[in-house]
């Protein structure tokens, strides 16, 4: 449970991805004159485009918003459907940058001011400058397989995670502890895995898996965590009654039933599969890695293992299209990866890990550095993906 | 596009440049156009020359300090992070940006190649100094690490232990050391925080320390600074004109060891960190305090008379003994009764908040460049932890050695001559 970040997972038409288009954000670099850069004033009523032709290659469009409400700026096939490159959330007074690579063709420029309509569009023409570079059809495959296996993935995690929740409520409201102790860790995993894609459905995530830390004055608190102090109180402890674990435990479970069918129809663009893994991996900085997610039942280190396992398969989902464009960061990530997994697989114990409490001082440092040998080269996955 | 350092973002890009970059001298004062000293802030010192900046340099008002263990056990993987923290030093103490884009100017993809604090900040007479510690060379159990134990100054041993010495091993050694001092602290902090983040993977950060102002002048031009005992620090210090007293008492000559060649023009870094009882110090009388520092605490002047930098007369008697009492600081620690050996001390004022009872967490961090700490250094701090009336009131709770190798030349990295 993160406190103040909060995923947007929103499905991002896979076509946009394929553009090879970025932005960046040095509005106020001086423009160095070729022809490649394009100055976009766009306004309440206007779209003004310095050029209405360019040389094929990598294009920059300077977009000065010089209306007065946010604006949007796209690069459109000659359809005027497909998106080649777009920029959103352009306030008033802002400038933003589009740089995409654009084969030789006949293009549309649209300003969406207001953020409605079709926008304000004008053609646009790339002359060939023996410079072309064309997406391929392969990135498009690898793109779509990508989308596919982490859909697939979440959708099977999420399976497991109500079936192992429906075995921990029924030992839980039953009152058979050991068994509901036994199954905690071992079903928080599926949730730990998916972590940052409950995290984009708002309520859930608070419903769900609040620690007693970050409550509110007055907020109510239900999850696995309650039934986490339920189960390994301290003392002195007033233990809920079976009422009360009957409802805990049933708002659990039907939460956990809402996520299951939520996640269902979700879709993933490589971006938003490369920021959940590195979003994962920023779960374990703050929160697994300090002791402070499980900080009743000290098993800390399965969600630990478990956020990196969720991360990796993202990391692995993205990584044919990495390969085209960046081989070196993939090797990076790959020995960074197997360097994390080397140390925690030296506190296995049995199924499972010993407990985080059990850690010196020496091995949580030790994880941390690895932790952050590994967080800094996978920041810059996303951009590398949609490069 | 064009690259926008952070001093032209600021508006205020007239650097002045050190005048004795032309002559390799590293550190020299910087002037003004007009030949005047540079205001404060718009300070530049060349980051290349024969010597490490940061040496030699007018002490800086701050410091960050940083101390970091090698996780790696590539040597390419630690020569390619020296190349990088070059790269790095040579641009942030020119008063640019740590990577080559800069903190708003890249991929809205990416996270930025800097973090941004010092937009806007000028230079702030920022400097860098690298070093090297023993264990680089050869881990606790003998290990060559890297395959450089053949490189390994006698000089380089761990520094024994010392009477008073209470040391936090989180506080101690280190295998790299990374010195940022600048007139700014969040200069200082901007340097270490980006070259700790370059760093990630290769190295970690083993422990760093605040220092929020210097208790030595290491020129002429500069005033002597206080202490927390609110004494004037550093009196005697090797000052950055002493050219030939830099030679004897700082820098590494050639000869001085076969193993340590690569450090000709280098030097030694004692970093120790000096935790004072400043609220018992603060109950001593006046008269009492400047006996055991031996100095007047007003003017700084010796017990025996003048002012300032008048030469201590430690034969002068007094009412029962010396004038100035044997045991006193600046009796002890004289290179007179220290075989004439001297140190370029460099230490910051830090305050790490309050302890558990409510005392200052306080103190100094003392950084002292020597020649050879066998000679400049052991002897003389053993000198002190026996004999020194001051130690009452100090506690040593961190220490490290480090070999901070010579200067730079464009399109080298530090350290080079040690990895050839």
């Amino acid at each position: 449970m993160t406190r103040t970040r909060t995923l947007t997972l929103t499905a991002l038409v896979a076509v946009s991805l394929l553009a090879s288009a970025c932005t960046d954000n040095s509005g106020g670099a001086s423009g160095d004159g070729d022809d490649r850069t394009l100055a976009v004033t766009s306004t309440d009523d206007g779209c003004d485009v310095s050029s209405t032709e360019a040389p094929s290659g990598t294009l920059t469009f300077k977009v000065e918003n010089a209306g007065s409400k946010v604006t949007e700026f796209y690069l459109l096939d000659q359809d005027g459907l497909r998106i080649v490159g777009e920029v959103e959330n352009i306030g008033p007074g802002l400038t933003r940058n589009l740089v995409v690579t654009a084969p030789t063709g006949k293009y549309v420029t649209a300003c969406k001011p207001g953020m409605k309509g079709t926008g304000i569009r004008a053609d646009f023409q790339v002359e060939d400058s023996g410079k072309a570079l064309a997406v391929s059809a392969d990135d498009a495959a690898l793109v779509e397989q990508a989308s596919r296996n982490y859909a697939a993935y979440v959708q099977d995690q999420s399976a497991q995670l109500l079936a192992g929740t429906r075995a921990f409520v029924d030992a839980y409201e039953s009152g058979d502890d050991d068994r509901a102790r036994a199954l905690y860790a071992s079903t928080r995993v599926h949730w730990e895995r998916i972590e940052t894609v409950a995290e984009s459905f708002g309520n859930l995530d608070p419903e769900m898996d609040l620690r007693e830390a970050d409550l509110e004055p007055g907020q109510k608190w239900t999850g696995w965590h309650r039934l986490e102090k339920d189960l390994w109180p301290p003392a002195p402890y007033d233990a809920l009654r079976p009422k009360q674990r009957t409802t805990y435990a049933e708002d659990l479970l039907a939460n956990t039933e809402e996520l299951d069918s939520r996640v269902q129809d979700m879709t993933f663009g490589v971006d938003a599969i490369a920021n959940g893994s590195r979003g994962l991996l920023e779960e374990v900085a703050t929160g697994k890695v300090t002791g402070e997610e499980e900080f009743w039942s000290h098993t800390d280190l399965w969600d630990f293992q478990a956020n990196v396992d969720g991360a990796r398969v993202g990391f692995e989902g993205v990584r044919p299209v990495l390969e085209g464009n960046d081989k070196e960061l993939a090797a990076t990530l790959d020995r960074r990866f197997d360097e994390l997994q080397t140390l925690l697989d030296q506190h296995r114990r049995g199924d499972g890990f010993v407990s985080y409490d059990e850690l010196s001082d020496a091995e949580v440092k030790e994880l941390a550095d690895a932790v952050n040998a590994l967080s800094e080269p996978l920041s810059r996955l996303t951009a590398a993906v949609v490069a | 596009m064009s690259r926008v350092s952070r001093r032209t973002l600021f508006g205020a890009g007239i650097g002045a440049v050190g005048v004795g970059a032309g002559l390799g001298i590293a550190g020299a004062e910087a002037v003004g156009h007009d030949g005047a000293p540079a205001a404060a802030g718009s300070r530049t010192y060349p980051f290349h020359g024969d010597h490490q900046a940061g040496i030699v340099t007018p002490a800086q008002d701050r410091l960050h300090f940083a101390a970091f263990d090698v996780t790696t056990d590539s040597r390419e993987e630690l020569v390619a992070l020296l190349k990088a923290w070059t790269e790095a030093a040579a641009r942030m103490t020119q008063g640019r940006s740590a990577g080559p884009v800069g903190p708003t100017e890249g991929d809205y993809d990416l996270p930025p190649d800097d973090t941004g604090e010092a937009i806007g900040l000028p230079a702030s007479g920022l400097t860098i100094t690298f070093g090297f510690g023993p264990t680089l060379f050869r881990s606790e159990d003998g290990t060559d690490r890297f395959g450089l134990a053949g490189k390994q100054p006698a000089a380089l041993a761990p520094l024994p232990h010392f009477p008073g010495d209470d040391l936090d091993p989180a506080r101690s050694d280190g295998d790299l050391c990374v010195q940022a001092c600048a007139d700014d602290p969040q200069v200082a902090v901007h340097a270490i925080r980006n070259l700790a983040r370059i760093g990630f993977g290769t190295v970690a950060v083993r422990w760093s320390q605040l220092g929020f102002g210097r208790t030595s002048s290491t020129s002429t031009s500069q005033q002597t600074p206080r202490n927390l005992f609110g004494f004037k620090d550093g009196t005697a210090n090797v000052k950055a004109e002493e050219r030939r007293a830099l030679d004897a008492h700082v820098w590494v000559a050639d000869g001085d060891d076969r193993a340590g060649d690569w450090m000709v023009g280098g030097s030694y870094l004692t970093a120790r960190r000096v935790n004072m009882t400043v609220e018992v110090w603060d109950r001593q009388p006046l008269g009492d305090q400047e006996k055991f520092i031996g100095r007047t605490k007003a003017e700084g002047a010796p017990l025996s008379g003048g002012g300032e930098f008048h030469r201590p007369d430690f034969t002068m008697k007094g009412d029962g003994g010396p004038i100035i009492p044997t045991d006193s600081h600046v009796s002890v620690v004289h290179p007179d009764h220290n075989g004439g050996v001297r140190m370029l001390r460099r230490g910051y004022n830090f305050v790490d908040g309050t302890d558990a009872l409510g005392g200052l967490n306080a103190g100094l961090f003392f950084l002292a460049f020597v020649r050879d700490p066998r000679t400049h250094f052991i002897p003389v701090q053993n000198s002190m932890a026996h004999n020194d009336a001051m130690m009452e009131y100090l506690k040593f709770t961190g220490s490290a050695l480090f070999a901070v190798p010579p200067g730079t030349r464009p399109g080298e990295h530090v350290g080079q001559a040690l990895f050839a």
